[in-house]
């Protein structure tokens, strides 16, 4: 019998479970896929925002600016890599300015500090490959860049450090109250608890049912990107939005934590919470949107494109409520959820205190994380006393990217260990280069079936049936 | 420090080698990132290397083992399971591997021979879902012929460049079924007999002016929708058509793997991704000479050895301070030539020109012009982009001229 | 009956051009060296092929292969199946015969193996 299970393993499941770690409590946190961090903190715009864009008095507005406001520390304990890199949103016209002129009023009323609207001559002076056409900018200095996924898997693994437990494809299909707990029912079994707290994302309005909670609906927004080489990154230090529109905050041009340049997302309003396919057609409108708020993008950069799915609720705001005991939702985490993932692990921690839940603080839990770039990031000598200590580190696996084996075995060795390609991918950037992976996969196969005790054949992309290989040749089997 | 440093144990990179040895340098190092000679020739199993070379026809790994064989011969020093991170404009280079760690070698000169990496997925704009299941067909060339595992059963091929013919021919031999292969132009970028002897042989069609426009399947490809393309090979949606396969294999087109280069900042040619050399593969970085698919990207290996042989000839002249520079003459190519390489010449001397097309044209002549005098005309039946053309320039035609430019021209 | 046939002996490739009376070759055209005549003709009477694959080893790995020379076209996939059930006894060098007899040819190793 756990105290508490958190249904979920992304962003937002993992930042409460590691804020709930800290207190002498007995945590499950429940994946259905084969890794952490694979739903919408996998595939999205990997922005802090600065918190401008919310409705005033919404519990968005409110949990994105301190979010924001943590962001910075928390990343810093985990070791995850954050750059406060300011955003500016551009317009092309007097209606746009007018937009502006009013999210710097709501960006004051919410508290964002630091906000200024910016004439064409300042914003050329921040930014000199901003789009020919645009005539003016709400800059905020307090935007920043994260790694989500890199941020979801340091939480969880820290969460870890202090002895929640992970269990992953272990989807819940069924909840039972019994009295004083609850039956989380899988096909693989079932995990009493006397708490439930429901991250589980496009699917939270499934997990609400399951408990009688039909009191909302979630459905996928899906939001198509476009990655470009690492050396694109340096074409704008600050993330480019261009002025939003009903369905989203518009398309933007963001170098990434890692040097990449990323753009995106559209907005699709669709039924199928697997759907991520990519149009065919969306690049040429992605590029057309970038390109004028950006000038001279390196199309012929593309390293790959994906598609990511927001779970948007039905009430506009972030669904965080506990419609009966012991049970609440976190639920409709739409943009800005990962800006505000630390403050609603806070927020949430607090309606746990408010329910009467004892919270007992340990005397010494683990708040911080050796950075799983600890290698990469070290210098020379230290990587050579590394090197000589143990060897793997010297060998260099994804050549793109420059990974060695040494990350890659640490990636499926340390909490939360990555069993699959993607995962190995998400953890080390190994497969996330020009190359995607052609050179190194079939290294990166063979050190997945050595640590895991598995046969090639049984290694997949990212759990499930999504093999690799079908099995040998010349085993007559085909 | 070391005279020479080879960055690069492939086809290009153990001919440089052996070249400059034989030139007289024999401090060299090689420095390969796998665990041993050979390059990407090692996967390679099929035969037909080597005719040029050897006048017989090889299979890849025979082909490297004659290089590796010569090189373990002259006892040149070579470091495995190395890989180098950057050079410098000092000519130092730094790599790293499990016994050194990470390690600095002061070079008087170093030859580039790293090779080229496919076109990956990502850079083809395909649509739909993101499955396992797509693989470039190196990767899967590694898989079946050096791991011994098979990728998948039914198969479609996006791309008609060598490697992907070779393994439609490999898969089908091993027992899947290849149902496709699917070209973006309306000719193939691969050789003609491979596509007799790869394709035809086994029944595999080939889509000529098709692409895959999107992919389809939850964790495993099930199927890709292919489509005809128009003249500006843009996919027709009145031609979209379901193909049930379990595996697609993208052979689009090889990259010079160039990265290093940056490092130095010899000067790159946008339309090889290489970098741009004199007639000794010299790049614009002193000391500092390139080879084989980190070049320009070639058909032949018999072609990559040769270019191999120059550099590392001429890395031998230029530790050795004998290089001699008594003219700077620039090639130009008219847009019906693609490129060629070298792209100048520094020294008069017979030159072979290597050379590729943009398009496939019947009835041709390439003249080449000295300044404006034509010094050769030379008839073709026909040219394609997937075949290197060579020509040969006698040292007597290079004098009092600043400027040779290649012409493609239509015999009416 | 005219024939047009890509040639394979060599990269070029060319396309050559066979004229047959019944299944006597009256002419071959097009080729460019006395390789490509030769391919015509044995592709217009008996097809043949090299057959260039892996055969396992004793230690569970692969090693390359070839068929010494050239088998009849239609055998290739017969051949295939008897060399997926060979094994090879390491160690093994380039030129080892794997397989004395197929179709007419030996199977060699093409590469080596410790």
């Amino acid at each position: 019998m756990y105290d508490i299970v958190i249904i979920g393993a992304g962003v937002v499941g993992g930042m409460i479970a590691r804020e709930l770690s800290f207190h002498k409590l007995g945590i499950c946190l429940i994946e259905k896929e084969n890794d952490v961090a694979t739903g919408a903190t996998k595939a999205n715009s990997a922005i802090v925002h600065a918190g401008f864009d919310a409705k005033v008095g919404t519990l968005k507005a409110r949990l994105n600016v301190r979010g924001s406001e943590m962001m910075e520390q928390i990343a810093t304990d985990l070791g995850v890599r954050y750059k406060r890199n300011g955003s500016l949103v551009v317009g092309f016209n007097e209606e746009d300015e007018t937009t502006l002129r009013s999210l710097l009023d709501r960006g004051n009323a919410n508290g964002v500090k630091g906000l200024k609207l910016l004439t064409r001559e300042e914003t050329v002076a921040l930014e000199p490959n901003i789009g020919k056409e645009v005539t003016c900018a709400l800059h905020a200095p307090t935007g920043a860049i994260v790694c989500p996924y890199d941020l979801a898997v340091a939480a969880i693994g820290n969460a870890m450090d202090n002895g929640v437990e992970l269990k992953c494809n272990f989807e819940a299909v069924k909840i039972e109250s019994r009295g004083e707990y609850y039956a989380v029912k899988s096909e693989n079994g079932e995990i009493l608890a006397k708490y439930i707290i429901n991250c589980a994302g496009a699917y939270s309005d499934g997990v609400a049912k399951m408990v009688g909670d039909d009191s909302f609906s979630v459905h996928p927004r899906r939001g198509e990107y476009v990655l470009l080489d690492k050396n694109c990154g340096g074409i704008v230090s600050h993330t480019v939005f261009v002025t939003p529109s009903k369905m989203g905050k518009g398309i933007l041009v963001s170098p990434t934590v890692d040097g990449n340049l990323l753009l995106g997302p559209t907005a699709v309003d669709g039924e199928d919470k697997e759907d991520k396919a990519v149009c065919p057609e969306f690049f040429a409108s992605i590029f057309g949107i970038a390109e004028r708020s950006v000038y001279g993008i390196p199309k012929n950069k593309t390293i790959t494109s994906f598609c990511g799915l927001r779970s948007v609720g039905s009430t506009g705001d972030f669904i965080i409520n506990s419609p009966l005991p012991r049970y609440i939702n976190v639920a409709g985490i739409e943009s800005p959820g990962l800006s505000a993932s630390p403050a609603i692990a806070e927020y949430v921690v607090q309606l746990l205190r408010d329910s009467g839940l004892n919270l007992e603080r340990k005397e010494s839990p683990v708040t911080k994380r050796r950075s799983m770039h600890y290698f990469r990031d070290a210098d020379r000598k230290t990587k050579n006393k590394i090197i000589k200590e143990n060897p793997a580190y010297g060998k260099i696996i994804c050549r793109c990217e420059g990974v060695t084996e040494g990350e890659i075995l640490d990636a499926i060795r340390i909490n939360p260990r990555a069993t699959d390609l993607d995962g190995v991918k998400r953890r080390t950037r190994a497969q996330m280069g020009r190359c995607q992976g052609g050179f190194c996969s079939p290294y990166i196969l063979d050190l997945l079936s050595r640590e895991l005790g598995i046969p090639y054949e049984k290694v997949t992309k990212n759990g499930g049936d999504s093999y690799i290989v079908i099995g040998k040749t010349k085993e007559e089997k085909l | 420090m070391t005279d020479l440093v080879i960055i690069g144990g492939g086809p290009a990179g153990m001919s440089a080698a052996i070249s400059a040895y034989e030139n007289g340098v024999k401090d060299i190092l090689i420095l390969e990132r796998d665990d041993s000679l050979g390059g990407i020739l090692r996967q390679c199993i099929h035969n037909g290397f080597g005719l040029h070379k050897f006048k017989e026809e090889l299979t890849g790994p025979e082909y490297a083992h004659r290089y590796a064989k010569r090189v373990r011969e002259l006892g040149i020093p070579v470091k495995l399971n190395t890989m180098v991170l950057e050079i410098t404009e000092d000519k130092r280079v730094i790599a790293t591997n499990s016994h050194d760690g990470i390690f600095e070698i002061q070079a008087k000169a170093i030859i580039l021979a790293m090779g080229c990496r496919e076109r990956a997925k990502g850079a083809l704009n395909i649509g739909g879902s993101r499955p396992a299941g797509v693989y470039t067909a190196g990767t899967a060339q590694k898989l079946v012929n050096m791991k011994g595992y098979m990728p998948g059963k039914e198969i479609v091929i996006l791309g008609s460049g060598d490697i992907g013919l070779i393994m439609a021919r490999r898969m089908t031999l091993e027992g899947a079924h290849v149902k496709a292969v699917c070209e973006l132009m309306p000719y193939s970028s691969g050789l003609a007999r491979n596509i007799q002897q790869c394709l035809k042989d086994f029944d595999i069609p080939l889509r000529l002016s098709h692409t895959v426009v999107a992919l389809h399947g939850g964790d495993r490809l099930t199927g890709v929708t292919i489509a005809r393309v128009d003249e500006s090979r843009r996919p027709i949606k009145e031609t979209y058509e379901y193909v049930s396969c379990d595996t697609l294999l993208l052979s689009c087109g090889l990259i010079p793997e160039n990265e290093l280069v940056s490092g130095i900042g010899a000067d790159i040619s946008p339309v090889t991704s290489g970098s741009i050399v004199d007639q000794d593969r010299h790049t614009s970085a002193e000391g500092v000479f390139s080879c084989g698919n980190v070049l320009h990207v070639h058909d032949l290996v018999d072609y990559v050895s040769e270019e191999g042989e120059i550099a590392g000839k001429g890395a031998a002249s230029y530790i050795q301070g004998t290089d001699v520079r008594n003219t700077d003459i620039k090639i130009s190519v008219d847009g019906k030539i693609r490129y060629s390489v070298p792209q100048r010449i520094t020294e008069k001397k017979d030159v072979t020109l290597y050379f590729r097309v943009s398009g496939v044209y019947k009835n041709v002549r390439v003249n080449i012009y000295g300044d404006d005098k034509l010094l050769i005309s030379r008839k073709k039946q026909r040219v394609a982009p997937s075949e290197m053309e060579t020509v040969k320039i006698n040292r007597d035609m290079l004098d009092n001229i600043s400027e040779l430019s290649l012409k493609l021209e239509v015999v009416q | 009956m005219k024939k047009e046939l890509t040639c394979i002996a060599c990269p070029l490739g060319c396309t050559v051009t066979v004229t047959l009376k019944g299944k006597e070759i009256i002419s071959v055209e097009g080729n460019t060296c006395p390789r490509g005549k030769e391919y015509a003709i044995t592709e217009c009477i008996a097809p043949v092929r090299t057959v260039t694959t892996t055969v396992k080893c004793t230690d569970g790995s692969l090693v390359a292969v070839k068929t010494a020379r050239p088998i009849p076209k239609d055998k290739m996939m017969e051949a295939m199946r008897i060399i997926n059930y060979t094994v090879a006894t390491l160690p093994i060098s380039v030129g080892d015969v794997i397989i004395e007899e197929l179709f007419g040819s030996s199977v060699v190793a093409t590469a080596e193996k410790q």
